[in-house]
């Protein structure tokens, strides 16, 4: 077996610009088949454009990138036949209702008549539509949409899914659902590219990481590998005596490197390369009588990473779990 | 906030479903080219299912231009309304298809607009199959409209001389024609920006095209440089064709000429339109 093999997806130098605007500036990626992937990235990065090569909808300027070892550009069919895509904009007919919106994509996708409508109700069941399957998909909520959308991609079952931003304007609910999904379909086998600007979201599913940033990737690695490139982690410690700060300042100071003394009286912020070491100075600090409210060891969050590797942060990067469901969510493409 | 800390809806036993679900499918063989044009077809005709009122757009002009030309100007024209319904009624039944010929144009342009049209582009099937089955869709709706204007003609007191045959016939060609015509309306509503654009784009090509032929008056009253246009026009002999298969006597070399028309718009545009449409 040669090294490609294993690559469900293998991308070097990818280019594309529209007009003036150079979207994606030399990609490279190497995706495993089987894992998830996030391309992580704020909006206007080259996300969207990387994955549309990928799936074959538009040709890029320069580079090359072949998928399950099919090229994109020479071989397309053969990669169509393998991949599914749910884009950004919701890819379902809002005009349809949700089953009709399976049965044509299983008739499309070569089911007979029947077995399109007995696919169709096996993922309306599976992904909780089924009391939903009659009406039109403009009806839909916007967690209802995006489930649909992926059970879209699911009809036939692909060998790579590309997903882009699947959580993006859903309510907490819903994206766990979502993520759910997500983690259900790697436990099958599917190779999913997940495009996603929330930090937590690529955290939480992606075995490695590409973050993008004007075109280019200018990290990659797995999640605590990004962490690690960036700093070591830190210990946090909260005192039961905010007196004893000074005290317990000295102590992890000499021990471990410079105190930042947090906004909150009796906490204190130090770095932290090993658990170890962590831990003797805490049975240091216990021998001299200064009392421990609470510690925490902690590498940094994804959102230092994104920081510190572009020197700015993440934008529009609300934590998925501050997504204030909106009333108008049905409406929302 | 309460949001954060609601529980995942998912179940254990619902990601399994999803798992069972992701499991169980195998993949088909290709669907064929007809296959795969009938069910973009397919679409079609849902969306007029779930919204008939699309069918009322396309219908009620010209239901007005057939009472409106018979009463209004039957008189003037031919003598009596009578027998101005004769000439016009395959007229209209003419203009009223290809007017609906704009909207199969202003339809793609709107579809653009929508996430699914990425799906569809990312499907391994024939590559012309959502424009192809999207006009067949049409061109169901092209049989209705021109239906409706034959029943109405009937209604009104007209009697096609070949008999039912003769308007089934007519209406078929003039449904075969529109086929082909809307190619080029495909065409421009994926080189314009907007469903209006493309609209006005569309009614701009087809009012003239439609009033400077033989569809309304017979061409000798007009000026000579005009009647010339007249002549050539396609339309003419479109009107022409179908007039005489409702009365019984088309001429053989008009039916070739109005669907070598047919043939050459399709072959012409068809290509076009298909990588306007992958190209994205």
């Amino acid at each position: 077996m040669t090294v490609e093999s294993f690559l469900a997806i293998e991308a070097t130098g990818l280019v594309k610009s529209f007009g003036d605007t150079l979207a994606v500036d030399g990609v490279d990626l190497a995706v495993r088949r089987g894992a998830v992937y996030g391309v992580l990235g704020p909006n206007g990065a080259g996300k969207t454009t990387t994955i549309r090569m990928l799936a074959t909808l538009t040709r890029p300027d320069a580079g090359q990138a072949r998928v399950l070892g099919h090229d994109i550009v020479a071989d397309a069919g053969a990669v169509r036949r393998a991949v599914s895509l749910t884009g950004q904009l919701a890819s379902v007919d809002e005009d349809l209702t949700g089953r009709e919106n399976l049965v044509l994509l299983g008739r499309l996708l070569g089911l007979g008549r029947a077995a399109a409508k007995h696919r169709a109700g096996e993922l309306l069941d599976a992904f909780g539509l089924t009391e939903a399957s009659g009406r039109l998909v403009k009806q839909y909520s916007g967690g209802m949409r995006r489930r649909l959308d992926i059970a879209a991609s699911l009809v036939v079952t692909p060998e790579v899914m590309f997903l882009d931003e699947p959580t993006t304007g859903l309510d907490p609910r819903s994206r766990n659902q979502v993520w759910a999904i997500v983690r259900a379909l790697a436990a099958e086998g599917t190779t999913v590219l997940l495009c996603t600007q929330y930090l937590e979201e690529a955290d939480q599913l992606a075995e490695g990481i590409a973050v993008i940033d004007d075109g280019r990737v200018i990290a990659e690695g797995t999640p605590s590998q990004l962490k690690a490139s960036v700093g070591s982690g830190a210990l946090h410690v909260r005192l039961l005596d905010a007196a004893q700060r000074p005290e317990a300042s000295e102590v992890l100071e000499r021990a471990l490197g410079p105190v930042v003394l947090d906004a909150d009286p009796a906490a204190l912020t130090v770095p932290c390369r090993e658990a170890d070491r962590g831990a003797e100075v805490l049975a240091e600090l216990g021998r001299r009588g200064v009392g421990i409210a609470d510690f925490s060891l902690g590498q940094p969050s994804l959102d230092e990473v994104f920081l510190a590797l572009t020197g700015h942060p993440a934008e529009s990067t609300p934590d998925p779990g501050d997504v204030v469901p909106t009333l108008d969510e049905g409406r929302s493409a | 906030m309460t949001t954060a800390s609601t529980p995942a809806a998912f179940t254990p036993a619902d990601e399994a479903a999803v798992r069972r679900a992701i499991a169980s499918s195998a993949r088909p063989p290709e669907p064929s080219r007809a296959s795969a044009a009938l069910s973009f077809a397919w679409r079609g005709m849902l969306k007029v299912r779930h919204v008939p009122e699309q069918l009322l757009d396309v219908t009620i002009t010209p239901v007005m231009f057939v009472l409106m030309f018979t009463y209004l100007f039957g008189g003037a024209i031919a003598g009596s309304t009578g027998a101005y319904l004769d000439y016009i009624l395959p007229g209209i039944l003419v203009m009223t298809v290809l007017f609906n010929t704009v909207y199969s144009g202003v339809g793609l342009n709107t579809d653009l607009t929508k996430g699914v049209v990425d799906r569809f582009r990312s499907l391994p099937v024939w590559r012309p199959a959502p424009l192809v089955g999207s006009l067949l869709g049409d061109s169901v709706r092209y049989l209705a409209s021109g239906g409706v204007i034959i029943l109405l003609g009937v209604a009104l007191g007209f009697r096609p001389g070949a008999g039912p045959l003769g308007a089934v016939a007519a209406l078929g060609l003039v449904v075969l024609f529109a086929f082909g015509l809307s190619w080029i309306f495909t065409t421009l509503g994926l080189l314009l920006r907007s469903p209006s654009a493309v609209m006005n784009a569309g009614f701009m090509a087809v009012f003239p095209l439609t009033f400077l032929s033989n569809v309304f008056v017979e061409p000798q009253t007009l000026p000579s440089a005009l009647e010339a246009f007249v002549d050539v026009n396609p339309i003419s002999t479109l009107a022409t064709t179908s007039r005489g298969l409702m009365a019984g006597n088309a001429e053989v070399g008009d039916i070739v000429v109005v669907l070598a028309v047919a043939a050459a718009l399709t072959l012409v545009f068809a290509p076009i339109t298909t990588r306007l449409y992958r190209r994205g």
